[in-house]
């Protein structure tokens, strides 16, 4: 086959007599390309928020909250009713704590690292606290990176006076918190302040997200401190039973750990869920939200489609005669193809320069108004790339219609 | 004339039905995505009590230390500490004023058997029910000096009303709330303001059901009931004594009915914590009464992404727009020669124009019916998610009416560049080529 030199020249000239045509489809490839490269962000966002690791064994956890109980009688209550859990075939570690991350239960207080911080300070750390009991690292699965976790006077000790912070001197906190307090700096042995309390780190554990996650700052949503708690002391703060099974028992876990719950305490009201169910919840929105982006952009796409097969299919049909002279000189099946996917490639370029100017633009409003950060790069190219692979999908149809011409449509007047 | 167009319009539509299919479907995605989530928008940005949003007003004070304070620019808090709301209850500036946080109550029914559950309640000063409009069923509110009685009685909504007493009238009967027993006073018609304005920042959700309890705030706290959502401000000696920590868990809202009211309750809120400054009690004098709207414009209760939506909707119709403007465009070229003879036969370039519109015209309405149908869906679909304002997306008559402002606006736009593309048409050379 002869292989000529693609020639731009008179595809320029045949759309500068089609100059409106041309420029709408420049025009709706520009927009497609700023609304897509924009969406498809927004959705990779949501997609990494919504799969935010925590440290914990989220596949085996199984919580059962009770709420309602009396705190003159949890001292004894809480360690019955552990008892209870635990006899449920198929537990392996039970333990209570007072909240989970991502369960919108949040016991937050801010930390200074010198020794006369107190709570209003500005330059303290806003962390989550979670108080926790005997097991309470095994039920969650905590992977502990440094030191240690409370040893059995430590819980034992452990209890609420008046204040909201607990009578004790140890806490464990999360990799991201110690990175927070002290950046660069070993944690272990150092202390946290709140005037008059103060705690020193025993322990560092992988990091476990927040009951409630800054999306935005995904730093943040990992400042998380675990105190000591006894059942007797903790006047009500322990409210969540935590059981940790196989992932194939959960469900049934769940029902039991419910019912048991609510049998032994009738006057409090119990909630069995398994952590799957929580993460999922807490980003129900999130994962709507990304699925209507997505639809909204595959409809975006097809709609763009068929604008470009109506327009070349138009264009097809008005120069039947211009093709079939070209047919009749000579020019090949392929000619023909090609001088429309050329045209089509022209025109997607120029709406993708547009439209990527566009999108960064819009990006840029976006960032100003809504809780956005920057796209990278190469959502630009990606873009790009996509149009340019729809327009010469959309065009192939048309394209194959003009190549059929025959070139005898030459010698006919229409 | 105008029947004329109309027939030749549908004439040249059901020539080329696939076009014609392409464009009414294009249209009609466009139309029912921006109905869809304009519909969410202004349901979310709605007035929750509109007969009364003008005369309700959110004080604010700022009792935080000295630290980070800039004045004129640092915003009080969203809410406020026992002494001080009660301060401002007792001055008495408004018609109306109340102070409330949210909690947890749970209901204990009286069948054996019956397990308690959790309701969402309020506890609340006497002059909520009057101030919100909050319509009763049997019975009514109770007065200020119930509240300071520590009086044990409450309101329950309608719902629960259903729900434990089968509708009946239950005022005078004893409902069991965290293992104490409380007269009921007054059941509410149904009520559930959207947004939920008043929970803004007390830790409640901001759309869907109303709550079910409703107590005096002493009683509530004497029974030991804790708010939803707790800002303390300084060292905490004592956490069970809210009354007296230094932390902020009540709104208050006060009724002001006039112009002149509201001056007057702005000059008395600066007062006041100037004269709380002098007492040493506060350091910052920054205060705000923003109204009902403002507030809730300022606690930006629409959530982002419901606006996102609503702006990647218009841009998904403005492509929309577009691409009715190509295949329109299109189609009347390829009619070149019909328009030229038309023309020669004496038919005015307005005429021309006018029949091209009236095609573009009926490709709008066939959109708009489509779009309509699109919507509908996709409401249907926003009322499957999990979203806490799902069961409130509903098209009313105003949305309805708009999706064809909507099709109708969107296709002249498009028909307007080939309309006139057709009438600027010379009729010679059309005539020529035929």
């Amino acid at each position: 086959m002869e292989i000529r030199p693609i020639e731009f020249r008179p595809i320029l000239a045949s759309l500068r007599k089609h100059r409106i045509p041309a420029m709408l489809i420049v025009l709706e490839i520009a927009l497609a390309c700023a609304v897509l490269c924009n969406a498809v962000f927004m959705i990779s966002q949501r997609v990494n928020d919504i799969h935010l690791p925590s440290a914990i064994d989220e596949q085996g956890l199984v919580s059962a909250t009770l709420r309602g109980t009396d705190d003159k009688l949890v001292g004894s209550d809480i360690p019955r009713n552990l008892a209870a859990l635990r006899g449920i075939v198929g537990v392996q570690q039970a333990a209570i704590t007072s909240s989970l991350p991502l369960s919108h239960n949040n016991w937050g207080w801010s930390f200074g690292t010198s020794p006369d911080s107190a709570l209003a300070n500005r330059k303290n750390i806003n962390v989550s606290l979670y108080f926790i009991g005997e097991g309470g690292d095994k039920a969650l699965g905590l992977h502990m990176l440094q030191g240690r976790f409370f040893n059995a006077d430590e819980l034992a000790d452990s209890k609420f006076d008046t204040a909201p912070l607990p009578e004790t001197h140890v806490v464990v906190m999360t990799r991201s918190a110690a990175e927070n307090f002290w950046p660069g700096q070993a944690a272990l042995g150092k202390t946290i302040y709140s005037k008059p309390y103060y705690y020193t780190v025993v322990g560092v554990v992988d990091d476990v997200l927040r009951p409630h996650v800054y999306t935005q700052n995904t730093r943040k949503s990992y400042d998380a401190v675990y105190f000591p708690m006894s059942a007797a002391g903790s006047k009500g703060a322990l409210s969540y039973y935590i059981l940790r099974g196989a992932p194939q028992d959960r469900d049934r876990i769940m029902r039991e750990a419910e019912q048991k719950l609510a049998d032994l305490n009738p006057g409090a009201v119990a909630k069995g869920q398994t952590y799957a169910d929580i993460r999922e919840k807490y980003f129900a929105d999130m994962s709507s939200m990304a699925w209507m982006l997505v639809l909204v952009c595959v409809v975006m796409l097809a709609v763009t489609a068929f604008g470009i097969v109506g327009l070349t299919s138009f264009w097809v049909g008005q120069r039947r005669r211009q093709i079939g002279i070209r047919r009749a000189v000579g020019a090949t099946r392929g000619h023909i193809m090609q001088y429309f996917q050329t045209e089509n490639l022209m025109l997607t370029t120029a709406g993708v320069v547009v439209g990527m100017g566009l999108a960064f633009g819009i990006n840029i409003y976006l960032m100003q108004h809504y809780e956005m950060s920057r796209m990278p790069w190469y959502y630009l190219p990606g873009g790009a790339l996509a149009l340019w692979l729809l327009g010469q999908a959309s065009v192939f149809g048309p394209a194959q219609k003009a190549a059929s011409v025959p070139p005898v449509v030459a010698t006919r007047s229409v | 004339m105008f029947a004329y167009y109309l027939e030749l319009a549908l004439r040249s539509l059901k020539r080329n039905r696939v076009l014609t299919a392409l464009m009414v479907m294009a249209l009609a995605l466009g139309i029912g995505a921006t109905i869809t989530t304009l519909t969410v928008l202004r349901l979310l940005s709605g007035d929750p009590l509109p007969q009364k949003s003008a005369q309700l007003f959110y004080p604010q004070i700022d009792p935080n230390a000295k630290e980070g304070y800039i004045e004129g620019q640092t915003k009080p808090d969203q809410l406020m500490a026992y002494p001080d709301a009660m301060n401002l209850l007792q001055a008495h500036r408004g018609t109306h004023q109340a102070a409330m946080a949210l909690t947890q109550a749970k209901v204990m029914p009286k069948q054996v058997n019956a397990r308690p559950f959790f309701s969402d309640a309020v506890m609340t000063t006497a002059d909520f029910f009057a101030m919100f409009d909050a319509p009763f069923q049997y019975g009514g509110g109770w007065t200020a000096a119930d509240d300071d009685g520590r009086a044990q009685l409450v309101v329950i909504a309608g719902f629960l009303n259903d729900k434990l007493f089968a509708g009946a009238n239950s005022v005078g009967r004893v409902i069991r709330i965290n293992d104490h027993d409380l007269r009921i006073v007054g059941v509410l018609k149904p009520w559930a303001p959207q947004p939920r304005f008043y929970a803004q920042d007390l830790g409640g959700r901001s759309y869907g059901d109303g709550d079910a309890v409703f107590l005096p705030l002493q009683t509530a706290r004497a029974m030991e009931m804790g708010p939803q959502d707790t800002e303390c401000y300084a060292a905490v000696p004592d956490i069970r004594h809210l009354e007296t920590a230094p932390c902020e868990w009540l709104g208050v809202w006060v009724e002001l009915d006039s112009v002149a009211a509201v001056a007057d309750y702005k000059t008395f809120l600066d007062g006041y914590v100037k004269q709380q400054v002098a007492l040493g009690r506060f350091q910052r004098t920054e205060t705000s009464l923003l109204d009902l709207m403002g507030w809730l414009r300022q606690e930006q209760v629409v959530p982002d992404d419901v606006r996102l939506q609503a702006g990647l909707a218009f841009g998904f119709l403005l492509i929309c727009v577009v691409n009715t403007v190509g295949l329109l465009l299109a189609k009347c070229l390829r009619r070149s020669a019909e328009i030229g003879v038309r023309r020669a036969l004496g038919a005015t370039r307005r005429e021309i124009f006018t029949q091209f519109m009236v095609e573009a015209g009926i490709v709008g309405l066939a959109g708009g019916v489509l779009g309509l149908l699109f919507a509908e869906l996709g409401l249907l679909g926003i009322r499957h998610q999990p979203a806490e304002y799902a069961s409130l997306a509903h098209l009313d008559t105003w949305m309805f009416m708009f999706t064809f402002v909507v099709a109708l606006v969107a296709s002249l736009v498009a028909g307007i560049l080939p309309a006139w593309r057709a009438c600027v048409l010379a009729p010679a050379p059309q005539l020529k080529a035929a």
